[in-house]
């Protein structure tokens, strides 16, 4: 008797419904993120800016001299602008791998032949960056207004910046998710993470070029509905309800950040397919 | 099949009526209409016959531009995550996850495929044990070998123990020992542990040694299908013949006086007749066309006889 014979036998536990295959896509990603010291290296730096903030919120919360470097609300504004340079190495390094490496190993036809549908393998992709990217953003933003309000001993800052947890929570929702979808478009559409990242780093890099460029020569920043990082700056401004810094309608960066996740959805929709159907 | 075998589920496994798909204007799948019978099926076909076609509409890769298709009892345009679930699929590219060594591999497909973690790792130690991979389960995949590639694929695609294993080319680039294994491996599963398998190839032996039902497929079209056995021994004889004089001018007598015949590739005709006919009524067609045999022996219809005349006549 073969050696197979004695191993193999019919499975009769139990079995999740279809549904739930997107949280071990994201939570596969996650670790294997996790597992490369290189990443929690840059993690770690990306958590720099909110470790010297909260030494700041302490002093100026037990030394009234140092009242000057109180924070307010455009402090919480400010921290998400830092945080921008984080956001876009963490987008770039755990991103551009999800889809391009699945696509050169040839491996959506092994997921999709599974009972899991192609929004469930885009979802749980998305999980993973969505998940670092928030860690970086929204994270250390509440912490950091979860720690003022400790240091302070009262809610007297809370109260007064009421819209400041919904404002945190919507912005950095909507550059994670703008961040997300595009850098999974991108990966979708080549089968080397290197390339897919390079893409994304020069459509970055290339758009903000241009509208400085322009900037530059007309003395007015009503290009910036050029540049990816100039729309999510504007529409961040609104959301933390200051005055936005550009003078494209704040209305038209939203609309164009919300019109590129819808593109990168497009694309993933074309690109994410069990079979490659070449005509 | 022992007492505690599973019993075969009853009726056919897949059906497929009047299933046509087309690649832009080019049709991979013209009007199929064909039962996948309980057990092992072989898919048998050329090169772009339409094989692989059938079995991504089978798993809802590809949607059918007509007809209906049902797997398991399945609509699989309604409910392909229902069929999904019970299917088991080996594609014919290598394919893994990457970065993930076996047991990783295959415990992250049995999760995908519904199963919780922990029976999930258990499963992948079995079925890397059962498919001879137990000594190297612990190996990155993008190391393995063509061969090590191939047993993988199919330990991914029984980690949650499907009811219908579609197999497609499973013995590509494999040395003889290892495909010879493969193929023991596929006997076992649909003979002795119950799992219904489609084996898609355009390796005749391969076929015949795994399956007990056949599908032929040519150009997209359905050619021919049945029992093997019923199809290589309906009332027809075989014998191999080795000619001299005008080979073809013969071929065209053969097939006219209602024979069928094929050159093996060797230079040797094989040439099958009805059983009211034998070797003299050969020898009498090869002296009325100038022919001189030189060389008759009679033989067994094979697979290949039934796959030749069945594309034969679907070129004619």
């Amino acid at each position: 008797m073969g050696i197979h014979d004695q191993s193999y036998r019919r499975y009769a536990g139990p079995r999740t419904e279809p549904g739930a295959a997107w949280s071990v896509i994201a939570w596969s990603g996650i670790r294997a993120l996790l597992s490369r010291r290189l990443f929690l290296l840059v993690l770690l730096f990306a958590w720099s800016q909110f470790v010297v903030r909260a030494v700041v919120f302490y002093l100026s919360a037990n030394f009234p001299s140092m009242e000057l470097i109180a924070p307010s609300a455009q402090t919480f504004r400010d921290f998400f602008d830092q945080q921008d340079f984080f956001v876009f190495v963490v987008t770039v390094y755990a991103g551009a791998g999800l889809i391009a490496n699945d696509r050169r190993a040839n491996a959506l036809q092994i997921y999709l032949a599974k009972p899991l549908t192609r929004a469930e393998y885009v979802a749980g992709k998305a999980g993973v960056l969505v998940v670092f990217l928030l860690l970086v953003t929204w994270a250390p933003a509440m912490l950091l207004l979860v720690l003022q309000t400790m240091f302070a001993g009262s809610l007297a800052f809370v109260r007064e910046n009421v819209f400041l947890v919904p404002a945190m929570t919507v912005f950095a929702l909507l550059e994670v998710l703008a961040a997300t979808f595009a850098m999974l478009a991108l990966s979708s559409l080549s089968t080397s993470a290197r390339f897919a990242g390079m893409l994304y780093a020069g459509a970055i890099l290339f758009t903000t070029a241009i509208f400085q460029t322009v900037r530059g020569v007309t003395g007015s920043s009503a290009a910036s509905w050029i540049s990816f990082s100039a729309n999510l700056a504007q529409v961040g401004d609104v959301v933390f309800g200051i005055a936005p810094r550009h003078d494209t309608p704040w209305g038209i960066s939203l609309l164009i950040v919300v019109g590129l996740i819808g593109v990168s959805l497009v694309v993933l929709r074309w690109r994410v397919r069990g079979v490659e159907v070449v005509t | 099949m022992t007492a505690s075998d599973p019993a075969p589920a009853p009726g056919p496994v897949a059906r497929l009526d009047a299933v046509s798909v087309a690649y832009g204007r080019q049709a991979a799948l013209r009007d199929v209409t064909a039962e996948f019978a309980p057990g092992a099926v072989g898919l048998l076909g050329p090169n772009g016959a339409g094989k692989s076609t059938l079995l991504k509409a089978l798993l809802g890769f590809v949607r059918p531009d007509s007809g209906a298709l049902h797997a398991l009892g399945f609509d699989v345009s309604r409910q392909p995550l229902a069929v999904r679930a019970r299917i088991g699929y080996m594609p014919e590219s290598d394919a893994h996850i990457p970065g993930l060594n076996a047991v990783s591999f295959v415990a992250y497909c049995g999760q995908l495929a519904g199963l919780p973690r922990a029976p999930a790792v258990q499963r992948a130690h079995e079925v890397l044990q059962y498919v001879g991979l137990g000594e190297e389960r612990y190996r990155l995949v993008n190391t393995y070998s063509t061969g090590m590639k191939q047993r993988i694929k199919l330990a991914q695609a029984l980690v949650h123990d499907p009811d219908l294993l579609c197999l497609d080319e499973p013995t590509n680039g494999m040395d003889p020992r290892g495909r010879e294994e493969m193929l023991a491996l596929i006997r076992d599963l649909a003979r002795r542990k119950g799992v219904n398998v489609i084996v898609s190839s355009h390796l005749l032996p391969d076929v015949e040694a795994t399956c007990e039902h056949v599908l032929v497929m040519h150009r997209g079209s359905l050619v021919a299908a049945g029992p093997i056995a019923e199809l290589k021994g309906s009332g027809r004889r075989a014998f191999e013949l080795r000619i001299k004089g005008d080979a073809l001018r013969f071929a065209e007598g053969l097939r006219a006086a209602g024979a069928d015949c094929h050159d093996d590739g060797t230079g040797v005709m094989r040439v099958l007749v009805g059983d009211d006919r034998g070797a003299r009524d050969l020898f009498a067609l090869a002296a009325a066309h100038g022919v001189q045999v030189r060389h008759l022996r009679p033989s067994v219809p094979t697979l290949e006889d039934v796959f030749a005349q069945a594309i034969g006549e679907s070129d004619a």
